[in-house]
Formats: C-alpha cells, sequence, structure tokens
C-alpha cells in the first residue's frame, strides 16, 4: 500500500473564519489512497467533508500540511498549474450536475476537452465516443432541460470523465435522483472504478456508503474511522 | 434579453454618433453647396476693410469711408486675368404691374451678372450689354415675381413699375436659382445705373469678379486690392475676399461642428461601454455557478477572463454593426424627407463609432472578467 500511492495527503489543517468565530473544518488529516480505491466519505453535516473533497479536487489549499498527487507536491503549485491538473487527472460530479442550461449535452461533454486546448477534430471524436458508451448518443443536441435527472447526471459522468482522470471526485451524486435512477448512477460509477479509475464519493447515504469498499467516517474535521471491508481487493490491511 | 438590452444601449450609441455626423456633415456640405451656386472662380470685393484678414462676418454690416463706384468696377476689368465684372448694388423697393403691388428685393448690375452668378433665363432675354453708364429701363424678374404678378400671361414687352420708374420686362429667371441663402426667384434685376438712381446712391454693394482660371485667383486678388487702394487715394478701404476663403472659413466653423456633434454622441458612446460593464457585472453575478464548474472542469483564469472579454467585444461589435445600419437608414430618411440637404454619414465618424464601441466594450469588459476570474470557485460553485 505504501507503493505508488496515488494520494497522500500529511498533517492537513483548514480553518474559515466566519466573521470573528474560527471553523475548524479540517484538523490533522492524514489519508493515503492508492490507486483504483473506491472510497465512502462519511459524516454528518459540518464534519468536514466537503473541505475534504474540495482540498482533493485542488479548488482549496490547505493552510498546513502536504497534499502530494501521483507523487507531486501539489500545494504549492500556481493557480493555473493546478487548473491544468484538475482539467487533466481530477474529474468532478456534482450533487445538482452543475451543466450549462445553454448548452447541448454533447456541448456540456466538450466543454473540458475545450478548456483543455484540444484541436476540434479530435473533440468531436471523443465526444461521440463518450455519448455513445454512456447511451446519449441520441440526446446529444438536446439542452439539460430537456434531459430527465438521470440523463442529467450521466451527461456530468461523461463529462467528468471525458479526460479519462485519475481520480473521480464525486459529492451526493444521488442527492438529487430518485432511487431507482440514483442506483444506475452508482452502478456506472463503479463500472468506471472497476477500469481502475479512483472513486471517492462523499455522502449522507448509509446505503450508498456501505457499498464502497473503504469506508471513511469523519466528525469535527477529523477522520474518526477508515474501514476497509474484507471484500475489497486493493486493500487488505486486516491480514 | 440582457444581450438584446445591451446591443440595443452600443446600437444607439453607435447610431447617435453616425446620424449626428451625417447632420453635421450634411449641413457643411449644404453651405459649400450653397457657395459653389454664387459661381465658380469668384472674387468679391467689398467695400469697408476688416482689421483681420479672411472672411469675418462683421464685413458684411460695416460702412466705408469711401465709396466703392461702377468705375472702380469697371477699370477692374484692366486686370490681367479677370473674365467678366459685375457690379452689384442691392436694395428692396416695390414692384406695382396690373394692380398688383409686392415688396421685392432689387439687384442693380450688368449684364454679366447672368454669366459669372451662372443662373439660366426662362424666358426673354438679360439686361442689354451698353448699359452701363446711362441705364436703360429693363427689369429681369424672378420666377416666383412672375408668377405672383403675372400669373400664365406672358410677361414679356410689358411695363410694370418699380419704385418710381417704369420699366420693361425683357426677361425671366428660371426657378430654382439659389446662392448665399437667397432665392433669385423673388429678386428684380434691374441695370446698376437705374438702381442706383433708384436708390439714390453711388456705393456698391459688392463687385464680383470671374477670374479667367482656378490659378489665376490669387493673383487676382493682390492686383484687384492694389489697384482699388491706387484708386482710392493710397487707402486700403476695401475688403477682396475668394470663395475658396469664405468656404474655407465655413468649412472650418462647420468642421468643428460636426467634432462638437460627434463629441456629444462620444458621450452616449460612453455611457453605452458604462452599460455594457454593469450588464457583464451582473452577468458575472448570474453566472457565478458556471464559472465555478468551468474552474473545476480544470480552466485557467487568463481562460475565464477571455471568455468574458470575448463575450463583451462580440456584444459591442454586434451593437455597434446594428447601430451602423440603424444610423444609416435614419439618415437615408432624412435625406428622403430633405432632399436638399445631403445628410450623408462621413466614412470616418463611422468607424470612429465602430471603434469607440469596441474599446469600450473591451475596456469596461476588462473589470468584469477580471472579477470572473479572480471568483473562488468552492463559493461559487456552492452557490446555486
Amino acid at each position: 500500500m505504501a507503493d505508488a500511492a496515488l494520494i497522500q495527503l500529511t498533517g492537513i489543517d483548514r480553518t474559515f473564519y466566519l466573521g470573528d468565530s474560527q471553523v475548524h473544518a479540517l484538523r490533522k488529516v492524514d489519508l493515503t489512497i492508492a490507486p483504483g480505491e473506491y472510497i465512502a466519505v462519511m459524516g454528518p453535516s459540518g464534519s468536514g467533508k466537503s473541505t475534504l473533497l474540495n482540498l482533493l479536487g485542488l479548488l482549496d489549499r490547505p493552510d498546513i500540511g502536504t497534499y502530494q498527487l501521483e507523487g507531486r507536491d501539489v500545494t504549492t503549485l500556481a493557480p493555473d498549474e493546478q487548473a491544468k491538473v484538475r482539467s487533466e487527472r481530477i474529474g468532478f460530479i456534482f450533487q445538482s450536475f452543475h451543466l450549462v442550461p445553454r448548452l447541448t449535452a454533447a456541448a456540456n461533454i466538450e466543454l473540458p476537452l475545450m478548456l483543455a486546448g484540444m484541436p476540434a477534430g479530435e473533440r468531436a471524436k471523443r465526444v461521440a465516443q463518450a455519448l455513445k458508451e454512456y447511451g446519449l448518443t441520441d440526446r446529444a443536441q438536446h439542452r439539460p432541460n430537456e434531459l430527465s435527472g438521470g440523463q442529467r447526471q450521466r451527461v456530468a459522468i461523461a463529462r467528468a470523465t471525458v479526460q479519462r482522470p485519475a481520480v473521480l471526485l464525486a459529492d451526493e451524486p444521488t442527492g438529487n435522483l430518485d432511487r431507482a435512477t440514483g442506483e444506475e448512477v452508482v452502478r456506472l460509477l463503479e463500472a468506471l472504478n472497476a477500469t481502475g479509475m479512483t472513486l471517492i464519493v462523499v455522502t449522507h447515504d448509509p446505503v450508498l456508503g456501505a457499498r464502497a469498499k473503504r469506508q471513511l467516517r469523519m466528525e469535527d474535521g477529523s477522520i474518526v474511522s477508515d474501514v476497509t471491508s474484507a471484500a475489497s481487493p486493493h486493500t487488505s490491511p486486516l491480514t | 434579453m440582457r444581450t438584446g438590452l445591451l446591443m440595443l444601449a452600443m446600437s444607439i450609441g453607435v447610431a447617435a454618433v453616425v446620424i449626428l455626423t451625417a447632420l453635421g456633415d450634411g449641413a457643411r456640405r449644404y453651405v459649400v453647396g450653397e457657395f459653389s451656386s454664387i459661381g465658380s472662380n469668384l472674387v468679391i470685393v467689398l467695400p469697408g476693410r476688416s482689421e483681420t484678414r479672411g472672411f469675418n462676418p462683421a464685413n458684411l454690416v460695416t460702412s466705408t469711408p469711401r465709396d466703392l463706384t461702377v468705375d472702380d468696377a469697371t477699370a477692374l476689368l484692366r486686370v490681367p486675368g479677370v473674365e467678366r465684372i459685375s457690379p452689384i448694388i442691392v436694395g428692396t423697393t416695390e414692384i406695382n404691374a396690373a394692380g398688383k403691388l409686392r415688396e421685392s428685393m432689387m439687384v442693380g448690375t450688368n449684364h454679366e451678372f447672368l454669366r459669372v452668378r451662372q443662373l439660366k433665363l426662362a424666358l426673354g432675354r438679360f439686361l442689354s450689354q451698353d448699359d452701363v453708364g446711362h441705364g436703360s429701363a429693363e427689369v429681369v424678374l424672378g420666377a416666383l415675381i412672375r408668377r405672383e404678378i403675372f400669373g400664365t400671361e406672358n410677361p414679356l414687352g410689358k411695363t410694370v413699375r418699380v419704385g418710381d420708374r417704369r420699366l420693361r420686362v425683357v426677361g425671366v429667371l428660371t426657378e430654382g436659382g439659389r446662392g448665399m441663402g437667397m432665392t433669385t426667384d423673388e429678386l428684380l434685376i434691374v441695370p446698376v445705373a437705374t438702381a442706383q438712381a433708384m436708390l439714390n446712391t453711388n456705393t456698391l454693394f459688392r463687385i464680383l469678379i470671374e477670374a479667367r482660371s482656378r490659378e489665376q485667383i490669387a493673383d487676382i486678388k493682390t492686383r484687384v486690392l492694389k489697384l482699388i487702394t491706387q484708386r482710392h487715394e493710397g487707402e486700403e478701404d476695401v475688403t477682396v475676399i475668394t470663395q475658396d476663403a469664405v468656404l474655407e472659413t465655413f468649412d472650418k466653423i462647420l468642421n468643428v461642428l460636426t467634432l462638437g456633434v460627434a463629441g456629444i454622441a462620444a458621450i452616449s458612446l460612453a455611457v453605452a461601454g458604462i452599460l455594457v460593464m454593469n450588464v457583464m457585472l451582473v452577468s458575472v453575478t448570474q453566472r457565478t455557478a458556471e464559472i465555478g464548474l468551468l474552474k473545476a472542469l480544470g480552466a485557467t483564469s487568463a481562460a475565464i477572463r477571455q471568455l468574458f472579454m470575448v463575450e463583451a467585444v462580440l456584444l459591442s461589435l454586434t451593437g455597434g454593426l446594428l447601430g451602423t445600419a440603424l444610423g444609416y437608414l435614419c439618415a437615408a430618411i432624412l435625406r428622403h424627407i430633405y432632399p436638399t440637404f445631403p445628410a450623408y454619414p462621413p466614412l470616418w465618424a463611422v468607424w470612429a463609432g465602430l471603434g469607440t464601441a469596441l474599446v469600450s466594450g473591451l475596456i469596461f469588459g476588462v473589470m468584469p472578467a477580471r472579477r470572473a476570474a479572480q471568483l473562488d470557485p468552492i463559493q461559487a460553485l456552492s452557490k446555486r
């Protein structure tokens, strides 16, 4: 497990200031994640799980501590370099999908490629392939408001994975979906995890959390429990 | 909706520039046209000396210590390069014929007046040539006077009473002759000696000199001034102006006017630019979530800044083009309503309008774009 960790957090502290009061969102968090893991982060509201996710996604910086992604210290990178890392190595999936309402499904999927500066010809090819993989080909020219919730989240997942990132960060991916479509989306994410993509899910839902092979429970900015199911193929600390 | 309002503001700004400069430039062209219609290659001698050289509106009213006489005019014919001379004396009088009485402007001049002023006759002939000195009892009528007094009747050979004289109608001018803002339709033209006798004066109002060619105008101007000074016992008491000088002065004045008007229009453009900024700022606030998303998807600050700049520029450019079209349309309508007024927007104004639109779009797009780029992605994302 120590060899070639994908993510290595050491002594991470993050404090927010709300007026006069201090909020300790993360205290002394140490975390090691190997490539291809399937992790659920759970805990009550305000326990720091969203902050952790933002930090992992390089949207936020820790006050203290280091974050190494694929062996490279990314805490000290300039904002534009962090943007490049986000563009190439990290995919985000949000509870409310965050699709651009003015753009079609295809254009939404194309966005990260466009931002990465990929030539138009190759972009079209990649988008077509992603649409096919997620069964959205006949929905390509629809705008988000013409899609069902499940379809929207599929578009969002397609957008997050079109760059083939190493880590997929999902913040309550099923929060806005009914149980059936939520189940469908989770299966899709698990299928992606099976191809080797590291999947980190933040959730309130204990059922969803229980499906992950490794469960982190957070409280008051600290990881209070880190349980790896025996069935996990990746880590086996119990043996 | 938002973009529509923005483009409307921008297009109104640009249209204002185009229309206002079209008006200013149209006024300039109109005046220049009026002056050209006096006649070509003209040198004008007027009594009185202005302090500064060049044309001055005060010249029109100053009185002279020494009269400018018909003899002076005749003497000017000897100046080399002079093609024609036409002395002018002006007064108001009454014309009375067929039981109708009408007040009218009377111009006393010679037979060359027709050529110098480039007028045309509708009927009969102009004043006879050998009148200088004795003054035959002839009159040429303006088109409007003829219509009002004689109607459709042929006035040639009829006798009319002008002031205290009885004059024979020898010709009628064509309609629509203009010059110096005065229509010739309401003029009576009589021999200069007749007019002098009627008005009991020796002084000429003007002497019009037509040069043989445009190049000789400057020479003629100095020679004429010298000759008149000589004849007036060494005193330089006349002003010699050329049509070019008059035109130049008016051109200058009206150019300043056009620029001033363009300045006003530029202010309206600046206002439009500020509007662009505000709308863009609102749009940044409205699209906070989207900006946060773009950042999460790996957009650099530069990319987001660029995005907003491009949008601002595109909006102003489209608005500018729309405004130009609108301006041209309005100018065309204006020309349609007032056919004599050449309200063509000058090309420089169109480019300046478009340029200002673009530049203000750029400048006022910078602030919102910077704000968008600096947004904190977490906060941007959590806002929904």
